[in-house]
């Protein structure tokens, strides 16, 4: 701040040509209002992306690349160990990043597909539409996602593609929910009305007039459903029902090495190490968290604390 | 007809439908394996009279609607079929009841739930009211963060940590929970303590938070802040005003909570290795073992459906509007 002037004049002030802040501008002073724990979020989220995209310049060693020493100590070459058949723990952490997060990521974008779409449809179209896919909503979200994910899973087999498509259509219920809840809203406005009876379309409805006046609400909800798809995925494939070998991945990474906690007494390191990967995972959503809580206060003006 | 009564019949019925819908959902998982499962579960060399007996054996010679009746009629009087594991290429049928499976897992993932439940719905309730009613307070805030925190976390990380700090380094729990059915209570209490832990941390976090913002949200309503204007003491205003329209919020959370224990039992039972439903279900997912995991779903689903009908019905009720109609 080396422009600023030493002494304030209200004069100048007002002389000064007024200009429109850009978008950078606001979200930098967004931002800069911004409470620790939504900084702490944020710079987390980063740097989980840049080591998700730079995993293979980042890793020391090859994603499956196995080595002679199973769960050898933590050593100069390998900082973090290697697991029960000598991968190395770290390069593995890496680029399980890039794995969890990804596939959690295209998770999420499809649930919001498959319900944000169908939503807005029935928003669109009410009557039977509405009805019928609500009730089918209703009916799917009477059993809970996770046993319903095994049961399917079950059916299709556990491979990453049918993890994907089964939890984005578990999960496009809850979407579905939600969107329909605030698009019904903005549908019965006049600007709505106003469109329709200029002769556009559904398509058109949708994109220009709904969506942008529903999307603080939708983007929150994409925090949360992505921690909550990231959660889902971990656990099925600590159940060894997700992510299949030798892709690695936080899920199975903590049950595959789960043997080693029983020698926390005499070597605290190696206890620790099944561990790194589930605090990947906590760390991960605690930061999401942080900033769905930070952007939900921005936009509903919401204030917990005040 | 009083209306509360005709509400409470018409969420029933809904529940009915609900539970039907689902039982069919949960049937037509055999309609969507693939042709060839029977080789699958038989082994490549079974024979051409094997495989028509365990197609004859699960109907598939018959229209699917004659198969759900005949399948529902059977759960409804406790019979789920045979399981697909133990059965071999030569016809040799070693496979058991999937009833003499479920039920005595049944009978200890209650077991843990209720154990749980038992401790942490008192808790989680005193948390939640107190906090709600010393808002913003250092205690309201210590909670709030210490409960973000565990929701965030995934609940096998809660339990590895409660391993590795009581079952590894201060060696006190036993950090494997396998009990036996002739175990004496006492011992099978002492095993299950990191598995109930691990579980009441998760579902205190939940259910504190919700109650906080239920109790928090009546508090703020106009009527009760009349009620505080007028001059009417802490006390009369909590039990006489607030009370009686917090039993709905209240009576809903534990309900949610109970049925999302249900549900977060299957990652705890598989990390302590508890032989419950929930790693029967793991394992049965694991071999593709259809009928035992059709069972384990519907139980699970039924249950979750139940719960959640409860809490409704217990929320008309309870709902001092719809008691006293104009």
């Amino acid at each position: 701040m080396t422009d600023t002037p030493e002494t304030y004049s209200a004069a100048a002030e007002i002389g000064a040509p007024r200009t429109r802040r850009g978008p950078g501008t606001r979200a930098w002073l967004a931002l800069k209002k911004a409470p620790v724990s939504a900084w702490f979020g944020l710079v987390v989220i980063c740097a989980y992306a840049l080591v998700a995209i730079f995993a293979p310049l980042l890793a020391p060693h090859g994603e499956a690349q196995v080595f002679a020493q199973p769960y050898a100590p933590w050593t100069a070459n390998h900082p973090l160990g290697t697991d029960q058949i000598g991968r190395d723990i770290l390069s593995r952490l890496i680029y399980g990043a890039r794995n969890t997060i990804g596939i959690a990521l295209t998770t999420t974008l499809l649930a919001f597909l498959i319900g944000g779409g169908l939503a807005l449809v029935a928003a669109i179209a009410r009557g039977w539409t509405d009805q019928i896919l609500s009730r089918l909503v209703d009916v799917l979200m009477a059993i809970p996602s996770l046993i319903f994910a095994l049961m399917l899973l079950s059916i299709f087999g556990a491979s990453v593609l049918s993890l994907i498509v089964i939890i984005a259509v578990l999960d496009s219920t809850r979407v579905f929910r939600i969107t329909r809840a605030v698009a019904m809203n903005v549908v019965v406005m006049e600007y709505v009305e106003a469109a329709r009876l200029r002769g556009e379309g559904t398509w058109w409805i949708m994109r220009r007039e709904i969506l942008p006046n529903i999307m603080p609400p939708l983007v929150a909800e994409f925090g949360l459903r992505f921690c909550f798809v990231f959660l889902t995925i971990a656990a099925l494939s600590f159940l060894g029902l997700g992510i299949q070998p030798p892709t690695a991945d936080w899920g199975s990474m903590v049950r595959e090495n789960a043997s080693l906690i029983q020698f926390a007494q005499y070597d605290l390191k190696a206890g620790i190490t099944p561990l790194l990967p589930a605090a990947a995972i906590a760390l991960l959503t605690v930061g999401v968290n942080f900033v769905v809580d930070w952007f939900l206060m921005q936009t509903s003006g919401l204030k917990d604390e005040h | 007809m009083h209306p509360v009564l005709t509400t409470v019949i018409q969420r029933l019925a809904l529940g009915l439908l609900t539970l039907f819908l689902v039982s069919l959902l949960i049937f037509s998982a055999v309609e969507f394996l693939p042709g060839d499962f029977t080789q699958a579960v038989l082994g490549q060399s079974a024979t051409e009279e094997t495989v028509a007996a365990f197609r004859r054996e699960l109907g598939l010679d018959q229209p699917a609607w004659a198969r759900y009746l005949d399948w529902i009629g059977g759960v409804v009087q406790g019979d789920f079929g045979t399981s697909f594991s133990g059965r071999a290429a030569s016809g040799v049928n070693r496979s058991r009841e999937v009833v003499d499976l479920v039920a005595p897992r049944l009978m200890n993932t209650l077991f843990l739930a209720g154990m749980t439940a038992l401790v942490a719905v008192p808790l989680a309730l005193f948390l939640g009211i107190t906090a709600a009613l010393w808002r913003n307070s250092l205690y309201d805030r210590a909670v709030n963060a210490a409960t973000l925190s565990t929701i965030s976390m995934p609940e096998f990380f809660v339990a590895y940590i409660l391993i590795l700090v009581f079952g590894s380094l201060v060696p006190i729990f036993p950090s494997l929970a396998n009990v036996t059915p002739e175990m004496p209570l006492g011992e099978r209490i002492w095993r299950c303590i990191l598995p109930s832990a691990t579980l009441m941390l998760v579902i205190v976090a939940h259910m504190m938070r919700m109650t906080r913002a239920a109790i928090i949200n009546l508090l703020a309503s106009p009527y009760i802040e009349m009620a505080r204007l007028k001059g009417l003491s802490a006390r009369r205003v909590i039990l006489y005003h607030a009370l009686p329209n917090a039993w709905a919020p209240i009576v809903n959370v534990i309900a949610f909570n109970l049925a999302y224990l249900v549900v977060g039992v299957v990652v705890v039972e598989v990390v302590f290795v508890y032989p419950g439903i929930g790693q029967l279900m793991v394992d049965a997912v694991t071999s593709r073992d259809i009928p035992v995991v059709q069972a384990c779903a519907l139980i699970f689903a039924g249950t979750y459906i139940t719960l959640n009908l409860i809490a409704d019905i217990l929320s008309i009720v309870t709902n001092p509007r719809l008691l006293h109609p104009r």
